[in-house]
């Protein structure tokens, strides 16, 4: 068990499966100096040019390339840099890779990963601090992995590299400061699997990614307060432990899905709307939604986060799903 | 994958004396014409060309007949390119195209019987009904699929050099597109990895005159859209008549055999022409009186057959293959239309690689 950082832990992730399997490859911009975030650091030296490969600013030919390589009999690991630079090249993301299995009916196959610093509240502005796996969750056809730990960094990442399917993995860039445990040796994390980061029998706290240290720390407030709240680490939006979710609704009755995208069309409408079809009769409160505000992103620290989701904003919510219970009719 | 049928087939004709007139269609690669005389080969081109142009005629006939679910964008005119191209190639290369690409995908050795079967929507396509005209491909024959979206294979088809690349394999991919393609960014995304990772990649643009409605030399300022926007990247540029086989095939030889040796993409350009519209749907009447009659008159089966009947070959033989052909796809599209339907739950597979498309538990 070692402890790494977030951004370590994407490295030594990298370097274990390209250890483990030579057809496993990069590719991206500025890899070979360790990427903007230092998330292939040491990488090149240790496998050199073939196997690393610096691209120019083509973010479209870092897909396309990626997903030929794939059908040639490559695992190809594509980064692009920010998250938001997915504009650049959704194309071939949503039109190319997600649809090649099917359009084929499984004659192609396209084991790649593409993985992108994701999210905000490190004042990046605009235009590098998107959360965009909404983008990627309305599109049949892709993986998506958000890891909120170093050892999930690791762990995701593994599976995702040995996926026949393509996945996309978030990185946090808020996250990849943060120290965690990363198990020696074979660290593989399932894909579409949650984890519960802590038990509680009042209210259920969903959250994903940053959103999930956040989550956290809101539930030690309410605990404070005398409230139990279950935490629930997605890690995966597609696939989606809904049985996960769904089991946890059916002890609190109560939810709070805390997710950066932004409100009017989040990930966490679709949790939403799963739980209310197939959960109704579970629910004592209306399900609730901590998200990001309906505006780009500020930089200046005050605005940011008054449009971002905070713990005291979780906290708020889940106050205000346990009041229901008080002015409910019944019970 | 049949790796020497037709060329065992091929050459077991040629020796025997007789015209090597195989009765599958399994495409025509390099390997296939390597061991034949002049005048074999010329036959074989031909060949290959009057199947796409027999393929193309009844898919136009189908279509108007209502029965071709979706568009269809033929190749009628085109077909010098994809046999030309395709003959320079060998069974291990790879080749990758536009929804206009019934005759790459044929000239591959994709099965005609399948792609008849997808395009009527019938059980057993070389997609299984989920790609249609505009996606048909084999990988078993290389040919890696027809893509809809202007450019966005080009990137796809460097990173299958690079994969060749990486992996130390001996494999060129060829990858054709429309001179309308030459204006996206995917196009000079391409060519410039492919030029500095010096990657085996032949870059074939049909340069038609058309993108969609619109005459080609109305967007681009340059005169040869993707030959003139190549010497930016370093990338060598050969021009080409598109209608004549023989001369495809001689430039397609020497850029398949520059890629191979590790020297880097080629590019190149083949004046050729639609006979028909953009789609079938298209009556195409914005072309100017007399355009379409002119290039009929270098029809490239027509200037073909001219040219091997010059160099001896038999005008009886010739006048055989088109009407044989004709005969062979009219078997092939009477037993598509009376081919079972697919299964609708079948539209609930192969999104993930498990066969299914379960997203959640
Ligand atoms: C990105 C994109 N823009 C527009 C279209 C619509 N479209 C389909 S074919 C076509 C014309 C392409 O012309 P060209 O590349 O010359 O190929 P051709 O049809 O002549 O073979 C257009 C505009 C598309 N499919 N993709
Ligand atoms: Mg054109």
């Amino acid at each position: 068990m070692a402890e790494l950082t977030y951004r370590e832990a994407v490295a030594a992730g990298l370097a274990r499966e390209m250890d483990r399997d030579p057809t496993v490859v990069l590719i991206g911009e500025d890899l070979r100096a360790g990427g903007v975030f230092k998330t292939t650091k040491g990488l090149f030296e240790r496998f050199g040019p073939v196997r690393v490969r610096d691209t120019p600013i083509s973010e479209q030919a870092i897909v396309g390339a990626a997903m030929g390589a794939a059908m040639g009999g490559l695992r190809p690991v594509a980064e692009i840099m920010f998250s938001d630079f997915y504009a650049t090249c959704w194309d071939g993301v949503v039109n190319e890779i997600a649809k090649a299995r099917y359009m084929s009916a499984g004659r192609l196959t396209l084991p790649l990963v593409i993985r992108s610093a994701n999210g905000g509240g490190i004042g990046f502005g605009a235009q590098h601090s998107q959360a965009t796996e909404n983008w990627a969750m309305c599109v049949p056809g892709l993986k998506i992995a958000c890891p909120s730990t170093p050892g999930d960094a690791v762990g995701l990442l593994a599976t995702a590299v040995r996926s026949d399917d393509p996945v996309l993995v978030f990185e946090h860039k808020a996250l990849y400061g943060v120290r965690g445990e990363v198990p020696d040796g074979d660290h593989v994390v399932p894909l579409g699997r949650a984890a519960v980061r802590r038990s509680g029998a009042d209210v259920t706290l969903v959250g994903l990614a940053a959103t999930v240290p956040m989550c956290l720390a809101a539930a030690d407030d309410l605990a404070a307060a005398g409230v139990e709240a279950e935490v629930i680490d997605l890690r995966c939006l597609v696939p989606l432990d809904a049985a996960t979710v769904l089991g946890s609704v059916g002890r609190t009755g109560r939810l709070v899905v805390v997710e950066e995208n932004p409100g009017q069309l989040g990930w966490g409408a679709a949790v939403a709307a799963l739980v209310a079809e197939e959960a109704f009769g579970d629910l004592r409160a209306p399900v609730l939604r901590v998200s990001g505000g309906n505006v780009p992103l500020p930089v200046a620290k005050e605005l940011e986060a008054e449009v971002s989701p905070s713990a005291a904003k979780v906290v708020a919510a889940a106050q205000r799903a346990l009041d229901h219970r008080r002015v409910a009719p019944v019970g | 994958m049949s790796t020497d049928t037709s060329a065992g087939q091929a050459a077991s004709g040629a020796a025997g004396g007789t015209h090597p007139t195989p009765d599958r269609n399994e495409g025509l690669t390099a390997d296939d014409l390597r061991d034949l005389s002049p005048a074999d080969q010329d036959l074989l081109l031909y060949r290959a060309m009057a199947f796409v142009r027999a393929f193309e005629e009844r898919v136009e006939t189908l279509y108007k007949q209502g029965q071709v679910r979706g568009p269809a964008h033929l190749a009628l005119g085109h077909e010098a390119v994809a046999v030309g191209v395709g003959a320079a190639l060998g069974r291990q290369d790879r080749s990758i195209g536009t929804y206009r690409g019934h005759h790459h995908a044929l000239a591959r050795g994709t099965p005609p019987e399948g792609m008849m079967l997808e395009l009527l929507g019938r059980a057993g396509g070389v997609c299984g009904g989920k790609g249609g005209s505009m996606h048909v491909l084999s990988v078993e024959h290389g040919y890696l699929g027809s893509h809809a979206i202007i450019g966005a294979h080009l990137p796809v088809a460097a990173g299958l050099g690079w994969a060749s690349q990486v992996l130390g394999e001996d494999r060129v991919t060829a990858c054709f597109f429309g001179d309308g393609a030459t204006n996206i960014g995917a196009f000079h995304e391409a060519l410039n990895l492919a030029a500095v990772w010096h990657l085996p990649v032949v870059f074939v643009c049909e340069n038609n005159g058309y993108m969609e409605y619109t005459p080609i030399e109305t967007v681009v300022p340059v005169t040869y859209p993707a030959a003139d926007r190549a010497a930016a990247y370093g990338l060598p540029a050969i021009t080409v008549d598109g209608n004549d086989v023989s001369a495809v095939r001689e430039v397609a030889v020497a850029a398949v055999a520059t890629a191979r040796r590790g020297e880097g993409p080629v590019l190149v350009e083949a004046r050729t022409y639609r006979h028909g519209g953009h789609s079938v749907a298209d009556p195409a009447a914005y072309r100017p009186l007399g355009e379409v009659e002119a290039w009929k008159a270098r029809d490239p089966l027509a200037v073909h057959r001219d040219a091997a009947l010059a160099r001896g070959g038999d005008p009886a033989v010739y006048e055989a293959v088109l009407p044989e052909v004709r005969e062979q796809v009219a078997g092939m599209a009477r037993r598509a239309q009376e081919a079972p339907r697919p299964d609708a739950a079948d539209a609930w597979t192969d999104v993930w690689s498990d066969g299914s498309s379960t997203w959640r538990s």
